[in-house]
């Protein structure tokens, strides 16, 4: 029993505390006073920043009609939420973009894993993956509507190829990544084929699979506003254009302003939550 | 607590097969191993021939390149022999298992886990149940001392907190043999020395029979009931030593510090003969 009660208390010196936990704890728990601080400086920004376009408004230095005052674009957001326009168009966006990107993260994580897994797969279905990504989602467009004509699914297509290219190459890189060691190490526990991957390739393949799904995201949902400006049938997009038929540039600005605050939500609620955690949890293994 | 151990781990649940019981855990008999490249044709091991009993602790030393951790792959089954015979238990060895577990050089452990859930990983795949699990992990979390840090993340630990999860982690399934790859050989001397004690004394409580591969002379030595010199360029066992000194040994005895001194002559006489150049094996 010689190394129980002694040898711990004689190891930490060693290396233990000065990388432990507590520090990491305490940088994260919250600086009300830095926070609020924070959020002064970058109001003052915005403030000001509509000051200066108020300002540019009231100066006529380009015509009414193509510089509308903060305050039309604001009348325009509540006319539109308060008719439920706005509220419909965001309800048809969304449901193309989650259906699409649902597809594409299914389908790209499968080609991706099979990409890194396989040589074969690879040479092949890997460089078409790669060929295929460098080309703008919305040149999908014309061949949807060939194939699918002025439907939902033509849409929803645009959006899929738009994101499943990033997708299966963040899951090819995921799989590629993994050091051997883990699967080495799975080995000599005695795991067969089915455990290997689901307690070694699949968790190791998480912090690329989270880069993978916040590219694929941002690609979704840029190919769906393309896609909609062109193909007139609801959403944000097509209200955009909508605006610009109407020449009513508050409103092209207020869908603008919708669109932005819709991205940035997404990325701070969802995704650089998971960054965050997947950080955290794989202990920065990205570096 | 120690009874418990040896007991549980060694003979109640795994009931040996009764002709073995006096022969020899691990066998190899004029084992090879070639590794081809375009250019070379290396002779890893060559008519490489050895045997470990049950409940031993054998070292082999010699310079990095000797060909002492692809002889340790091969018994663990991650890598094949081109020639010979590799028998465990009395029967080919053919793929990995958890009868032998491999604890690396490298904390192989997983990021996504804390170190409880890296320790009962293995007991997992096993396909223990969850009390079992439980049970096993909490026994030998307490036996490399990590009790204060079972839920510490891998990144929040130092190499020595490290390596001794992995040991607990191969520990925890009760392997028959450990294989051990140079297991301390990326740690600072003080930890190095912290845990070369602690593994004597786990080995001596739990009964291991140990596979241990290491370029450290002194570390053979300290561990080994025998240490086997290998040489490189083709790998070849040289020389058998045996070490009889009583446990817990310390590094700085004079046995240990004598017997040391005779494998590095055994070693060192070979490397000039050979003109192998760089003389890798610490003190």
């Amino acid at each position: 029993m010689a190394i129980d009660p002694g040898s711990l208390d004689a190891v930490p010196p060693v290396a233990t505390q000065s990388r432990g936990v507590e520090p990491r704890r305490r940088e994260r728990s919250w600086d009300l006073q830095g926070f609020a601080l924070k959020v002064i400086r970058i109001g003052l920004f915005y403030v000001a920043l509509i000051a200066l376009w108020q300002l540019v408004y009231e100066l006529e230095i380009w015509s009414r009609l193509l510089l509308p005052s903060p305050e039309q674009v604001w009348k325009q957001l509540r006319f539109y939420t308060d008719n439920g326009q706005f509220q419909d168009a965001i309800q048809t966006s969304m449901r193309r973009l989650f259906i699409g990107y649902s597809i594409s993260l299914v389908m790209g994580l499968l080609i991706g894993m099979a990409c890194g897994a396989n040589k074969y797969v690879d040479e092949t279905v890997g460089s078409l993956v790669l060929g295929l990504q460098s080309l703008p989602s919305i040149t999908w467009l014309p061949l949807a509507l060939l194939w699918f004509g002025l439907t939902e699914t033509a849409i929803i297509f645009v959006v899929l190829m738009g994101s499943i290219f990033a997708v299966a190459i963040s899951a090819r890189a995921g799989v590629r990544s993994i050091p051997p060691l883990y699967r080495r190490a799975a080995q000599t526990m005695g795991a067969n084929r089915v455990q290997m991957v689901r307690y070694t390739l699949i968790p190791a393949m998480v912090p690329s699979m989270a880069q993978g799904l916040k590219l694929g995201w941002s690609f979704a949902w840029r190919s769906l506003m393309a896609g909609e400006l062109l193909f007139v049938s609801g959403g944000l997009g097509q209200m955009l254009d909508l605006g610009r038929n109407l020449n009513r540039m508050s409103l092209v600005i207020a869908v603008m302003l919708v669109i932005v605050v819709i991205g940035l939500t997404m990325d701070r609620l969802l995704f650089s939550r998971l960054e965050a955690w997947v950080q955290e949890r794989w202990g920065l293994q990205s570096t | 607590m120690e009874l418990e151990i040896t007991e549980r781990g060694r003979d109640e649940e795994r009931p040996a097969p009764e002709t073995q019981a006096v022969g020899d855990l691990l066998a190899l008999r004029d084992v090879s191993r070639h590794f081809r490249t375009r250019r070379n044709d290396t002779l890893a091991l060559d008519r490489v021939t050895l045997s470990v009993r049950e409940g031993e602790f054998l070292c082999i030393v010699g310079p990095s390149g000797c060909g002492k951790s692809t002889l340790l792959n091969i018994v663990a089954g991650l890598d094949h022999a081109d020639a010979g015979e590799v028998l465990f238990d009395g029967r080919p060895i053919k793929r990995p298992g958890r009868e032998r577990i491999v604890v690396f050089q490298e904390p192989a452990l997983y990021p996504w886990l804390n170190v409880r859930a890296n320790v009962e990983l293995g007991l997992k795949i096993a396909g223990r149940s969850g009390r079992e699990r439980r049970q096993l992990a909490d026994r030998y979390i307490a036996l490399v001392n990590l009790r204060k840090f079972e839920n510490a993340y891998i990144h929040e630990l130092s190499g020595g907190m490290r390596q001794r999860a992995q040991l607990a982690r191969a520990l925890a399934v009760e392997p028959r043999m450990l294989l051990m790859d140079e297991p301390f050989a990326a740690l600072d001397a003080q930890t190095r020395d912290v845990l070369q004690q602690e593994l004597q004394e786990i080995c001596e409580r739990t009964k291991a029979t140990v596979l241990f591969v290491t370029h450290n002379v002194r570390e053979a030595v300290i561990l080994g009931d025998r240490v086997w010199v290998m040489t490189p360029a083709p790998g070849r066992l040289k020389t058998e030593i045996d070490i009889p000194l009583p446990r817990p040994r310390s590094p700085d005895s004079h046995a240990v510090v004598d017997l040391a001194a005779r494998v590095r002559a055994e070693l060192q006489h070979d490397i000039y003969a050979a003109q192998s150049a760089e003389d890798h094996y610490a003190i």
